[in-house]
């Protein structure tokens, strides 16, 4: 029982609900009208990444709120900040990793992406956004292929 | 005879000597024809049985074994005595003959002339003598069934052997390795359990021996040779565990260890088990392990990822609690029942009060589980956990608390099968019920959308339970839904508001009589017209149409709402234009609601008959009337979206009535557009000279009134004549052919089609058929003629009447179809056409309006016509060609998936080159016919991958919006292929579509995204 006890560092974390699914507009079935991204769209890429340790979603824990993400069309950038369910959460790297990765996987080349831990709501703050804003430590990460299956779970539709 | 019996040394000789296996069916054969005796083949033998050579002795054996397996049954007593007596002493002989001797002997035990105390001796030779697991697969197999064989012949025997023969069984069946006869072993161990058979000191023996191979773990080698899955294991095993209480002092502890393992499947194989201990156990065999137990089961439920882990953990817990309830009480001991139902809610109900924390969840699923176990339980478990979920409740302020909590709640008043009050009972809920409803109406008028829907759960739940809602509850509660059709605009919440009037109505219609219709009905009728342009009153208005058809669930309720909703159609008509098209157009789908209810509840049926349906006809009559006489065409009910919403109201009620009333409503409606007989509509001021189904005068307005006709004559039953059905076809024909009102002609056809389907085959069809057939041959051959188009809508009507009834005309009207396929003007209606062929159509022609509609037609139209296609596409020249793969795209598109899978790998190089065709319609039409077949791909299409991703991937730029999310779609499912035949084409699907991320429409972008990321896992560790 300790075994598995041990497993979870927050077993009991604060839950969230899920946003409702964005409503689809006669804009958007318009052939014409260009739709420009933004925060929500951003938001749904990254409300569904399974957290490494719960069956819940980043975004039931909270840890991505829609206010947290800025996107702007036009200047092609993105940001995201994420807060981990408590300040010494060592999953936070693990995290950000999967979100960095999943809007590398899923956004135009053009888009600068920067991924950071909300100020001041974790112990080594400055160190993960270190790792996470370095291209190459990001690309090293992944080439580690059991940190590489990880972030791959995370991204994955659980089906359990 | 002599002659005979001479043959058998020979035969035995070479049989021995010679090796020659086939002479011992020739031996057989002998013995089945009475040829010679069995005695007379051991006399034969003799000296092979008695041979010095352990080789001569062996091939003996196996002569007798073999020719007494077929032959067992003709056997004497005595015969069967001197046989075993024979096959026991040669138990001990050298290992080589063993096998032969087991197969003889099972052989043997098969004999119904079985003399008494042989099954005794056989089993204590057999255990004495032989070491079983140290034989071979097939003879382990023989010794298990001679078990089996003797357990059902000679019970008694057996039992007489005492423990005895359970040790021997566990001696024998110790460390076996093979799933075929692990199956058998187990049967025998479930034999032992149920039969009665004498465990005593070998208890633990028995369990030990079995409880080893548990949680099982096999794999089947490829293809599975012996049929044996993991799942027969494991039930099998279960069944043994868990048939006996005298296992559970081992069996417990082994589950809670078990539960411990980190495998997925030995955790929930370890529920399930105990889930199954449940019914066989009593309480005091649970008593020692029940914390253990509940700690393992709460640390699963809490912790697990898995829904399987979880459903396992609960219904574990509620088959422990249903044990614990079935225990007697005795007034000097405590409950078991409450002292382990303590345990459960001192670890689970302070969750329930953190109604923002994860583990609320998971420690409700928890007390639902042992709550739903029993009347008692239920009892108990509420008792404790309701007054302190409604405190929680009163005492939250935020709605996602509250919602969180009356979610919790719903779960608590939702009786299961085993807990229901059994008569003389009372609802465990009845305490509660004051403070469940005033928690149940705060929450209606909260402004949460959430909040609301959760309370409406719980109140449909309530009402659904006799006696939980007093009248004056009741009452409120209609008030407050009510309040929310007229106020509340979230479709969710409408949906919910819409299926708990709907539930509650049918159990106090009294209420909505008198309350909610009423003010439904005011609100319908006030005038909003300050306020024409905003869209909020129509959207109110919307909502009480479609709630008054919601609550319309019964007769008495139907006299009620129907008339509110026929007053607006009247007044609609009467022109005053406070009434919208789309309100008219919802009032009409809110009466075809109602008018579905007519089926199985005649009483509605005849009410539409008497009432609704002379007045709306005489509606859409004085409609037409009207904007005829004035060029002043406002009248909603002339428009053909009104009309059309009212063509399935007339079709369900008539499609329902009982025959008498039926065929009155035929004649009523054949008399009315034949003759002009106005008699039955009510406020007759009709012209006397109604001639509905003429066009000469380009009197649209009247010959489109012939959709209502369809709608009726096409939707009885067989048994229903039709009068006049001949003069009627034949203006139905002219109608069809001669109209220039694109609506009226199609419905003439359809209604022209629905009659012909239904008409009994014969003289009077074929010359009907051949009349018309006639006129629209003529009228498509003459190229200059104005009616092509007319002629050819009926033709197709025609066509797809047949089709369905397997009419052998119907060849020749598809032939034609397809010949149009070339024609400059009609070819690409023609194309289409076929979509309207395969597909069923909404109202006519459909099973719902009884037409004669033969299983598997469009199996039967795909093998007649496809390869007709196949030519004619080949033949075509090139810019035809299109015409040709779009018919190709509609008709395979509407095949069942099934046939989909079988025919289409002949079809696959003619779709991929569909997909390069220009048309979008077309392109979209193979796509979405490809995206199904994806899921499960034919075989057919390893070969044409590449061909297939190259098209796919270039469609994602094409121009309509709809192809990319299609083609993207399909690249999607594409990823799901087995892995070796898609990872080539990986890095190039990943650089393609890299392009429609930044695609300008965000629905586009959503597919890409979803595709893409499929694709970046495919190959990938921790992918798939």
């Amino acid at each position: 029982m300790s075994v598995t006890a041990a497993r979870l560092e927050n077993s009991n974390p604060l839950i969230f609900h899920r946003a409702a699914e964005r409503l689809i507009t006669t804009e958007e079935q318009d052939e014409h009208l260009p739709d420009p991204i933004d925060d929500r769209e951003i938001f749904d890429l990254i409300r569904s990444i399974n957290d490494p340790e719960h069956p819940l979603s980043l975004e039931e824990l909270n840890v991505v709120e829609q206010v947290r993400v800025n996107v702007n069309d036009q200047e092609s950038t993105v940001s995201v900040e994420f807060t981990p369910t408590i300040p010494h959460c060592s999953m936070a790297t693990l995290i950000g990793l999967s979100i960095k990765v999943k809007l590398l996987r899923s956004l135009p080349d053009r888009f600068k992406i920067d991924v950071h831990i909300t100020p001041g709501t974790h112990a080594s703050e400055d160190a993960v956004n270190k790792q996470l804003a370095d291209k190459e430590r990001v690309a090293a990460a992944l080439e580690n292929s059991q940190l590489l299956e990880v972030v791959n779970q995370c991204l994955s539709n659980r089906t359990l | 005879m002599a002659a005979e019996s001479a043959r058998l040394p020979g035969l035995v000789e070479e049989f021995v000597a010679g090796e020659v296996d086939s002479k011992a069916a020739d031996v057989t054969e002998g013995v089945k024809a009475g040829n010679f005796t069995i005695l007379e083949l051991v006399e034969a033998l003799g000296l092979s049985l008695t041979s010095s050579q352990p080789q001569t002795r062996g091939r003996g054996v196996q002569l007798l074994s073999q020719v007494l397996q077929e032959c067992y049954s003709g056997l004497s007593e005595k015969e069967v005595e001197v046989l075993i007596a024979f096959y026991e002493n040669r138990l001990k002989d050298h290992y080589a003959i063993t096998p032969h001797v087991l197969r003889g002997l099972k052989a043997l035990v098969k004999s119904t002339a079985l003399p008494p105390g042989s099954a005794v001796s056989i089993l204590k030779s057999l255990f004495q003598d032989i070491h079983v697991q140290s034989l071979m697969v097939a003879q382990r197999s023989c010794v298990y069934n001679m078990l089996i064989s003797l357990m059902e012949s000679r019970e008694g025997e057996l039992k007489g052997l005492g423990p005895d023969f359970v040790y021997g069984f566990v001696q024998a069946v110790d460390g076996e390795r093979d799933p075929r006869n692990l199956l058998l072993a187990f049967q025998i161990a479930r034999n032992i359990i149920h039969r009665g058979y004498d465990l005593s000191q070998f208890t633990e023996e028995l369990f030990e021996v079995m409880s080893c191979y548990f949680p099982i773990d096999f794999t089947p080698p490829p293809n599975n040779p012996h049929g044996i899955a993991e799942e027969d294991l494991i039930l099998a095993l279960r069944a043994v565990l868990t048939g006996t209480p005298r296992f559970a002092e081992f069996l417990l502890p082994l589950i809670i260890e078990k539960l411990d393992s980190d495998v997925q499947n030995a955790k929930v194989d370890s529920l399930q088990t105990l889930a199954a201990c449940g019914p066989v156990y009593g309480h005091r065999e649970l008593a020692d392990f029940l914390p253990g137990l509940w700690s393992s089961i709460r640390r699963e439920v809490f912790q697990t990822a898995s829904e399987r882990v979880e459903s396992a953990g609960l219904a574990a817990l509620t088959s422990l609690s249903a044990c614990l309830s079935r225990s007697v009480l005795t007034s000097d001991s405590e409950d078991p029942l409450q002292v382990f139902l303590e345990l459960v809610l001192k670890d689970c109900k302070h969750h329930l009060c953190e109604p923002d924390l994860k583990l609320v969840w998971p420690s409700a699923k928890l007390l639902q589980a042992a709550c739903g176990a029993s009347y008692r339980s239920s009892l108990l478990i509420t008792a404790t956990v309701l007054p302190a979920l409604l405190d929680e409740y009163s005492s939250r302020a935020q709605c996602a608390q509250r919602r969180t909590l009356l979610e919790v709640l719903h779960g608590f008043v939702q009786p299961t099968p085993s807990s229901l009050s059994a008569e003389g009972e009372e609802s465990v809920l009845l305490p509660f019920q004051k403070s469940l409803c005033s928690a149940v109406f705060s929450a209606l008028s909260e402004s949460s959308a959430g909040l609301q829907i959760t309370a409406i759960k719980v109140l449909i739940t309530l009402g659904e339970q006799p006696g939980l809602l007093s009248e004056s509850e009741v009452e409120t509660a209609v008030d407050h839904l009510t309040k929310l059709i007229l106020e509340e605009d979230d479709a969710q919440v409408s949906l919910a508001v819409a299926e708990c009037a709907g539930s509650l109505s049918r159990l106090h219609p009294s209420s909505f009589t008198s309350r909610l219709i009423p003010r439904l009905k005011d609100e319908i009728f006030s005038e909003p017209m300050v306020l024409r342009d905003d869209s909020a009153p129509s959207k109110t208005r919307q909502r009480c149409v479609s709630a008054l058809a919601s609550v319309s669930t019964l007769p008495g309720l139907v006299q009620e709402t129907a008339p509110v909703l026929l007053q607006v159609l009247s007044s609609a008509q009467r022109g005053s234009n406070s009434f919208s098209l789309e309100e008219v157009t919802s009032v009409c789908h809110s009466l075809q609601r109602i008018a579905n209810r007519a089926q199985g509840a005649e009483e509605i049926g005849k009410f539409f008959h008497d009432v609704i349906i002379p007045q709306l006809l005489g509606l859409a009559l004085q409609a037409a009337l009207q904007s005829q006489r004035s060029s002043d065409l406002s009248s909603a009910l002339t428009q053909e979206t009104v009309l059309s919403a009212l063509v399935p109201v007339i079709s369900s009620v008539c499609a329902a009535l009982q025959t008498d009333l039926a065929a009155q409503t035929a004649a009523q409606f054949v008399s009315l557009f034949l003759d002009g007989e106005t008699s039955f509509l009510p406020e007759n001021t009709y012209p006397s000279q109604i001639q509905l189904l003429k066009s000469e005068f380009e009197s649209w307005s009247q010959s489109q009134l012939v959709c209502l006709l369809m709608a009726c004559v096409c939707s009885f039953p067989h048994n229903v004549e039709i009068p006049e059905i001949d003069r009627l076809l034949g203006q139905l024909e002219d109608l069809s052919c001669t109209s220039t009102h694109p609506f009226s002609y199609t419905s003439a056809a359809k209604c022209f089609a629905g009659l012909i389907n239904k008409r009994a085959a014969g003289q009077a069809l074929d010359a009907a058929l051949e009349k018309t057939l006639k006129r629209i041959r003529e009228t498509l051959d003459c190229e200059s003629s104005a009616q092509r188009v007319q002629a050819f809508t009926l033709l197709v009507w025609v066509a797809k009447a047949l089709l369905l009834r397997y009419h052998p005309l119907s060849t020749a009207l598809s032939d034609k179809i397809f010949s149009l396929l070339r024609d400059p003007e009609l070819g690409s209606r023609a194309a289409d056409s076929l979509s309207l062929l395969m597909s069923d159509s909404s109202d006519v022609l459909n099973r719902s309006c009884h037409a004669d509609v033969r299983i598997m037609y469009r199996q039967r139209f795909f093998t007649e016509n496809s390869d007709k296609l196949v030519q004619g596409f080949n033949s075509a020249e090139q810019e035809k060609k299109s015409v040709y793969l779009k018919a190709l795209s509609h008709i395979v598109n509407n095949l069942p998936r099934q046939v989909q899978l079988t025919e289409l790998p002949p079809l696959l190089p003619l779709l991929l080159e569909a997909l390069l065709c220009p048309d979008d319609a077309v392109q979209l039409s193979v796509l979405s016919c490809l995206q199904p077949v994806l899921q499960d791909p034919p075989p057919a299409l390893s070969s044409q991958l590449e061909a297939l991703f190259s098209r796919l991937l270039s469609l994602t730029s094409s121009s309509a919006m709809n192809v990319r999310i299609a083609a993207l779609r399909c690249i999607h499912a594409l990823s799901r292929l087995p892995e070796h035949t898609v990872l080539p084409f990986r890095a190039r699907v990943l650089r393609v579509l890299a392009s429609p991320l930044d695609d300008k429409k965000r629905l586009v972008r959503k597919e890409a995204v979803s595709a893409r990321g499929e694709w970046f896992l495919l190959g990938s560790p921790g992918g798939r």
